[in-house]
Parts: structure tokens; sequence; C-alpha cells
């Protein structure tokens, strides 16, 4: 506080703790972070967490991500039973094992990855979603496990898999666990790319380091919400890599689309009806075999048509 | 103070200094101290074995960089023969930070893949400090399909910083080339064996290590980040590069506790850097021991063991039923 400060009586200095006054009530309203638009946030939930003035994209939790995405009838959760643990006893001003428990007090969840077995538009499917507010929504151990688990669901079920990622990268607390999820999340899914069935990879702000770096990659089709950060190395790191300031949108969904690296740019609130349609087309010739009759049977040529005999 | 020697080997730089020196008396003068200076070299060697039993975790992070440490192309030289370098991603250009090539090892054919550091400062900007752009790894995963065309075992050494932070490298999907090549060689069929030479960084070294076994030369490191990337992050201080390194436990022995690796290969006192020769000896040893193994394995079971391998991967905890 300055000398001049000072001599303003305490009733009328305007420190911190007026300026807070000034603050949009918590709960009722949400300010845009992109347009500074005050939003009622009902209107805003009914919007899918998306800005009505500016079309911004929010971030949002991985149970609404799957609760809009998913049909509200016959979901079953998978690998919640698997929970984190400190294979390192990792301690920086924090240790983990705290930083996990506050993690999990904030989130209500127990890892920053939910998976859901459930239905789009009546179509079996399993979903996968990154909580970007557990840990910046990094990828540990459980995490890798958990989107093992979906995959397999999806393959035991003969289902598409799709996955909404928001994630920082790799839980560095978790060091070469953290890392080696990378290989094991890739290695699922040329499982799933072996039987057939599609993967879709929506990647959403941000998706960054070793979750950009391996699953989110590698959909079938690769989609990302509108101007989402995507990247491999940080826009900081980049900065200081380099020594030149980035060009505007650098790592954002439309660069990625310009330069090849996504299949389209998907407004939220059309994701159902688009993802669904294209499933549907990719699964059609599965579902052709599957109802097809006697499929089971053995097709014997030699009744369909008998060989000609040649004769001399 | 030499600048080819960390703070930590100064002491071993002094006394060596101090043996060239006398040698050189003795030889000009033509007298005879051969007592004093095989005392002395004794004395380095046990300086060195002292200085080399209680190394810190930092202090191996450091030697996993040395500036004279051998890189790809030292043990291509000695270890193999008949080397064919492959170059360029048939779609971009050609990344000198990723060397490949064929080449025999005994007589062997196999597809060697590494990164590539440089020596000088000519050849470390050409070789880009060892950091691959994305068409590295595409060239790496092109070489690679094609060893698994002609039955070659593939042999990759790992020393990199990390995979390029640049805008180009993120225009030309970097996160692509890594992705798809983790994708690939978990399904390759054939032997892939994945040694950290030097510096194992991130996703950049990970990249070209998907395989049936990991190794790692006694003093290199393996890691999520880079000690000083997680200080920075997680302490707010660079500075704190020392306790980051400690804390993810990044060095050959504590990997080996963690249960990732196959094998140590042993560096000869004083380090890999102080004798070339007998570190690439080793590594030989152990590339061929493992090569052995894996040959015998049919690939069905190779693809089954690598996949469970890789599927093994992660701690964590599973409640029971619910």
């Amino acid at each position: 506080m300055s000398w001049f400060e000072k001599l303003v009586p305490s009733t009328i200095r305007t420190d911190g703790n007026n300026k807070k006054k000034g603050a949009v009530p918590e709960g009722l309203w949400t300010k845009c972070p992109n347009c500074n638009a005050i939003l009622y946030n009902n209107e805003l939930e009914r919007n899918s967490s998306v800005c009505p003035k500016c079309n911004h994209h929010m971030r949002i939790s991985a149970r609404v991500r799957l609760a809009l995405f998913l049909d509200e009838q016959g979901q079953e959760e998978i690998g919640q039973q698997i929970k984190p643990t400190d294979p390192l006893k990792f301690k920086d001003s924090k240790r983990y094992k705290d930083r996990i428990s506050q993690a999990q007090k904030q989130t209500k969840e127990s890892d920053a990855l939910v998976v859901i077995k459930g239905k789009l538009k009546n179509k079996d499917i399993v979903a996968a979603a990154f909580d970007f507010s557990f840990m910046g929504g990094s990828m540990g151990s459980v995490v890798g496990e958990r989107f093992v688990r979906g995959v397999n669901k999806s393959l035991e079920i003969g289902a598409p898999f799709i996955v909404f990622t928001a994630s920082g990268g790799a839980r560095m607390q978790e060091s070469l666990f953290s890392l080696f999820q990378m290989a094991k999340t890739s290695a699922a899914l040329t499982r799933l790319s072996e039987a057939g069935l599609p993967f879709i990879s929506c990647m959403t702000d941000p998706t960054m380091g070793g979750v950009s770096a391996s699953l989110a990659m590698l959909g079938d089709i690769n989609v990302a919400e509108p101007n989402a950060l995507i990247g491999f190395a940080g826009p900081r790191v980049i900065e200081q890599t380099v020594r030149e300031k980035l060009p505007e949108g650098f790592q954002r969904s439309e660069f990625l689309q310009e330069h090849g690296a996504i299949d389209m740019i998907i407004d939220r609130r059309e994701m159902r009806d688009k993802i669904a349609a294209m499933l549907a087309m990719l699964m059609a010739s599965r579902m052709e075999t599957k109802i097809s009759p006697n499929v089971d049977e053995p097709i014997i040529l030699a009744e369909a048509e008998p060989l000609p005999v040649v004769q001399d | 103070m030499d600048l080819k020697f960390l703070d930590f080997e100064q002491p071993i730089a002094e006394l060596e200094a101090k043996i060239r020196e006398l040698r050189r008396v003795e030889f000009d003068n033509d007298i005879n101290i051969s007592d004093a200076l095989e005392q002395l070299e004794n004395k380095s060697k046990l300086l060195t074995e002292s200085i080399f039993a209680e190394l810190s975790d930092w202090q191996i992070s450091q030697l996993s960089r040395h500036p004279g440490r051998p890189y790809t192309l030292d043990y291509i030289d000695l270890m193999f023969t008949d080397f064919h370098e492959l170059h360029g991603d048939r779609a971009y250009a050609d990344d000198p930070a990723i060397v490949c090539g064929l080449a025999r090892l005994e007589g062997q054919p196999v597809m060697i893949i590494g990164h590539q550091k440089g020596r000088d400062t000519k050849e470390k900007i050409y070789r880009n400090f060892g950091m691959p752009r994305p068409e590295g790894y595409r060239k790496a995963l092109r070489v690679m399909k094609m060893a698994e065309r002609f039955g070659l075992p593939i042999i990759c050494l790992i020393d990199t910083p990390g995979a390029y932070p640049g805008i180009g490298a993120e225009e030309r999907g970097q996160s692509e080339a890594i992705a798809r090549n983790l994708f690939e060689m978990a399904r390759l069929k054939t032997p892939i064996i994945c040694t950290v030479i030097g510096e194992g960084g991130s996703g950049g070294a990970l990249a070209i290590g998907v395989g049936d076994r990991l190794l790692m030369l006694e003093y290199s490191t393996y890691s999520v980040i880079s000690p000083e990337g997680c200080a920075s992050i997680l302490w707010k201080s660079a500075e704190k590069s020392q306790l980051a390194a400690e804390a993810m436990g990044i060095t050959s022995d504590r990997i080996r506790e963690q249960g990732f690796l196959d094998e140590m290969v042993r560096e000869p006192v004083g380090g890999a850097h102080r004798d070339f020769q007998t570190t690439a000896m080793h590594l030989r040893e152990a590339l061929l021991r493992h090569l052995e193994q894996l040959r015998n394995e049919p690939v069905e079971q190779l693809l089954a063991h690598r996949y469970q391998r890789i599927m093994n991967f992660g701690a964590y905890i599973e409640e029971p039923g619910k």
C-alpha cells in the first residue's frame, strides 16, 4: 500500500476485497472468457455451454460431456473401480497423494478419464471423456487402463469407440508410468482397427503433449470442437525455442484442419447428429453381415454354380 | 576448468592433466619417474571409481547428455559392419536428427534406427541437437515397415532431448507422427530391441521406443519430461532440477526398480565417454543375446508377448467387484 492510499479513510478504500463485490455472483451467471458477455447459467447449460453471443465452446466436465453426447438410457460406467496410486512416492511442493485427493474432492471424480458404455441414437457405443479439471486432464496409469478397458468393451460388444480429449498431456508425477500410457493406449487401438470397429477421436480444448501424440491423433476420423488448442508442444515452449511470435490462430482447430491433421470441426450442439450419421455409415457393412441369414452356415460353391466339366 | 568435463569430473580432469604433464617431462628430459606416474594413475583410477560409486541422479542425468558421449553413428561404427544409411520420409524431407539404415551385426542383417546428436557446433545445428521433426519419425516408420517386409530385426538407439518443439514441426503434425509410430510399432511383425544410449526424452524418445526389449546404458536416463522442465512446472524454478531428477526416478537403476527394464548395460568406469570401445562391446554383446532369444520366437507369440508387455505398463489399484 502506498503512502497516499494509507491517507484515505478505510471506509472508502478500494482494495481487493471490495473489487470482489463487483464481480459476478457465483452460481447464477457466467462470464464468457472469450467475449466477456455475462450469461445466465441456465441458458448457457441449455446451449451445451456454448456462448450464444460469440459461439465460444467452454470447457466442460467429463460427466457433462458424456451426458450431452449419449442417450439418457442404458448407461453403464466402465473401469470406475480402477483408482490412482503413487508408485514413485512423488513429492514436489506437495505430495502427489495430496494432489490426487484434492483433485478428487474438487471434481468428485477419482481420476481424469470417465468411460461409459451407452447408446448413441439407440446404437451401442463406448464413450470416454477426459476431465480437464482433474489435474489438467493429465494421463497417468488410471487414465491409460480405463481407456484400454473401454476399448476392450468395444471389442467385446462390437461397438464403435469414441474419446473426447481435454488434457495437458502426460502426468509428470508418474514419470515413466505415465509416458508409457502413450504406448499402451495406442497399442490397444490397433485391436479396434484390426476388428474393423471405428474409433472416433474428438479433440476439445485443450489437447496437448502426450495425449495429442498418442490416442488423440489415431482416430479413423479425427474431429475437433471449434477453436480448441491442439498440439504437441505448448505455445510457450515453442516461443522460447524459436524466439518468434507465434502466428495468429496457431495450434487452433482451424489451423489443424488447414494443415490436414483433422477431418473436420464440429459444433458441440451438432456433435450427436454428425457422429451418429458417420458411424451409421462406417458400421453399415457390419450390420449387413449381422442380419444376413445363414451367415454361420458354410457356403458350398459347388451347389451355387457347378464347375463345367471339360471333356476331351 | 576443462569444459569437456562436468563439474564433478573436475578432480579427475586435474589429476589426468597432471599425469599428462609428467609424461611430457619424463619424455623431454629423458628421466625415469614411472613409479610416480604409476602411483598417480592408480590414484586417478581410484578417484574415478569413488566419484562414480556415489553419483546422484542429477549427476547421472548430466552424464547421459555428456558432450563427449558416444552417439548412434559411433555405435554403428564400432558394433556394425556394412552400414548403408537410408534417407528421407518419401514425403517431405530427410531429418538428420534420426539416422536409419541397413547393417550387419555379427553377420546378421538388421535395420538400425537411432537419434543422432552433433559433436561440434555446426553438426549440432545440422542434427538439430538430436531433436527430430515429424519427417524423422516418418522416415523411421518407413524403414521399420521395410524391415518387417524383409524379415529384419530392428535395433533402436534412443538419445534425444525430445521431439522438436517448432512451428513447422507442429504444422506438419508432430503429434500424429509420434502417435502413428506408437501404433505401428505395437504390431510390427519383426523383433524390436530398444536401447537408451543417452538421453531418453519423453515422447520424442518413445516414438522409436516401443518393442520387445528395453535396454539402458548404465548412465543413461529416460523420463516423461526433462528434470529442468519438470522443475520449472512443478517447483516453478529450473534450479530445482536436482530434486525433480530424483523425484521422477529417471536413472537406469530406478527404472529397473520400476520394472520397465530388461537389462542395464554396464559402462566402463568413468562413463561411456571415457571408453567408446568397451561400451560398444558391452552393448553389442547384450544386443546379440536378446536378438538370439527373439529370433526363436514365432511371430504370433512375439506379438502376443509384446502386446501383453505394453498392457502391463501402469500402476493403479483395482478395487474389488462392484
